[in-house]
């Protein structure tokens, strides 16, 4: 055990790339899932059906498959991208196809009479959106989110079959140069969840500052 | 870069048959994640606490962290540890060991969604403990768990490539075999997401047509 101390800097590194390959990936995600989610509303049938496409190729193809697709055959047609950001893209538009179908669901959730309110006040389409139908969806957005960013993070171990040294690679480095297998392979479990519950506590702290601040009860989460 | 017909039909029948043992992977998988979920949502309803709550960490641990990760430790430890999987049979419990935390929600949500008066109806009904599963409780919990169910499967299915990483050659890795072999990538790979496209669109199709016959209004 005391052999993996040596690895220290590494596995500080492995984590830290972690850690930057999920949040950069998430904003990704998070903007795609408004601007795809949102098409998916458009009155314009060549946007949904855009929005569409790219929802179902997204969600119906493997993960793996889509980054090995941006790392290795993307550079052939003359487009090369950098490990980390071919990584951060695969897990970003992945996940942003799930994000999608949570915005276009709480938006769709908001009641009819707010639609109509919206049109006998006159507001366009953006008005609607921005200040009626967007700010009472958000608060139902969040658990969800928030289960999709540990899914996003998980996703991120993925990246070290396309070279990043993330946990997962430092874990393998480990196992190649010293044959141990249990020790670094449990410690990356253990920083994994570690990593996760601090992910979980953050969505449930924006839950229930959101609930406070609008005086609201959302299902499933604890008031304070 | 120009597509290739001759690539195209010279790898597509090694993807036939990765295609097959994705397939296999992913419902030998999906057994294992029904039957432990199951019984894991029996756990965590237990009275009794410690066992309830050590259950309920357990799973959260599993779901917290990436199954990638998972099928290393199953791969390169337990041999280490005396215990000798194939990489399928390494896979497989992978799969299904990951999933059933996910399961073990739906089976969970579908009874405590049973209303508590069935329960009591039961018991004024001097029903045992067997029928009031088998005739009560669980034909009301069942149908609505299917939707669900059904699409963990398909998420399963389109996790499977990550089984190539511990060797298992499913669909994607006979492409990868092939491309690192040829250094051909553009055909091999996008025939994998066309493969995956072609099961995946009408799974979710099917899964949809499920959730509509199956949603009960209260």
């Amino acid at each position: 055990m005391g052999q993996i101390l040596e690895f220290t800097p590494l596995l500080i590194e492995g984590t830290w790339m972690t850690i930057k390959l999920t949040v950069v990936s998430a904003v990704l995600a998070l903007v795609i899932s408004f601007v795809v989610g949102l098409s998916r509303l458009s009155s314009s049938r060549s946007v949904r059906v855009l929005a569409t496409i790219y929802l179902e190729f997204f969600r119906g193809t493997s993960a793996l498959v889509q980054m090995f697709f941006m790392f290795y055959v993307l550079p052939l047609l003359g487009l090369t991208l950098s490990p980390f950001t071919a990584g951060v893209i695969a897990c970003g538009f992945n996940l942003g196809s799930y994000g999608s179908e949570v915005v276009r669901g709480a938006v769709q959730s908001v009641g009819k009479g707010q639609h109509e309110a919206s049109t006998a006040l006159n507001y366009t389409v953006y008005q609607r959106y921005r200040y009626v139908l967007i700010p009472q969806a958000v608060p139902m957005m969040i658990p969800p989110f928030g289960n999709l960013l540990i899914e996003l993070m998980k996703l991120t171990a993925v990246t070290s079959l396309i070279t990043i040294a993330d946990l997962t690679f430092v874990a393998q480095i480990i196992r190649a140069q010293t044959a141990m297998t249990l020790e670094p392979f449990l410690l990356i479990l253990v920083i994994y969840f570690l990593i996760a519950s601090v992910l979980v506590g953050f969505t449930d702290f924006v839950a229930r500052s959101i609930a406070r601040k609008r005086h609201i009860t959302l299902a499933g989460v604890r008031r304070s | 870069m120009n597509w290739s017909w001759t690539v195209a039909a010279d790898v597509f029948p090694l993807l036939l048959g990765g295609l097959v043992v994705t397939v296999e992977a992913t419902i030998m998988g999906a057994a294992v994640a029904y039957v432990l979920g199951l019984f894991l949502a029996i756990m965590k309803r237990s009275h009794n606490r410690p066992l309830a709550l050590t259950v309920y960490w357990m799973s959260e641990f599993i779901r917290r962290t990436p199954l990638l990760v998972q099928l290393y430790f199953l791969f390169y430890v337990l041999p280490d540890l005396g215990l000798f999987l194939s990489p399928l049979a390494a896979g497989v419990i992978g799969l299904g060991l990951h999933f059933s935390t996910y399961t073990s929600e739906v089976f969970r949500a579908g009874i405590d969604n049973v209303p508590k008066g069935q329960w009591e109806a039961s018991r004024s009904l001097n029903y045992n403990p067997l029928q009031t599963w088998r005739y009560v409780i669980l034909p009301q919990a069942i149908p609505p768990m299917i939707p669900p169910l059904a699409n963990y499967l398909i998420t399963m299915f389109k996790e499977t490539p990550l089984l190539a990483a511990i060797t298992v050659i499913e669909l994607f890795n006979a492409a990868n075999i092939y491309s690192n072999s040829y250094y051909k990538y553009l055909e091999p790979m996008t025939l994998v997401g066309l493969l995956f496209l072609l099961v995946s669109i009408p799974a979710a199709y099917l899964a949809m047509r499920l959730e509509k016959k199956y949603t009960v209004r209260r």
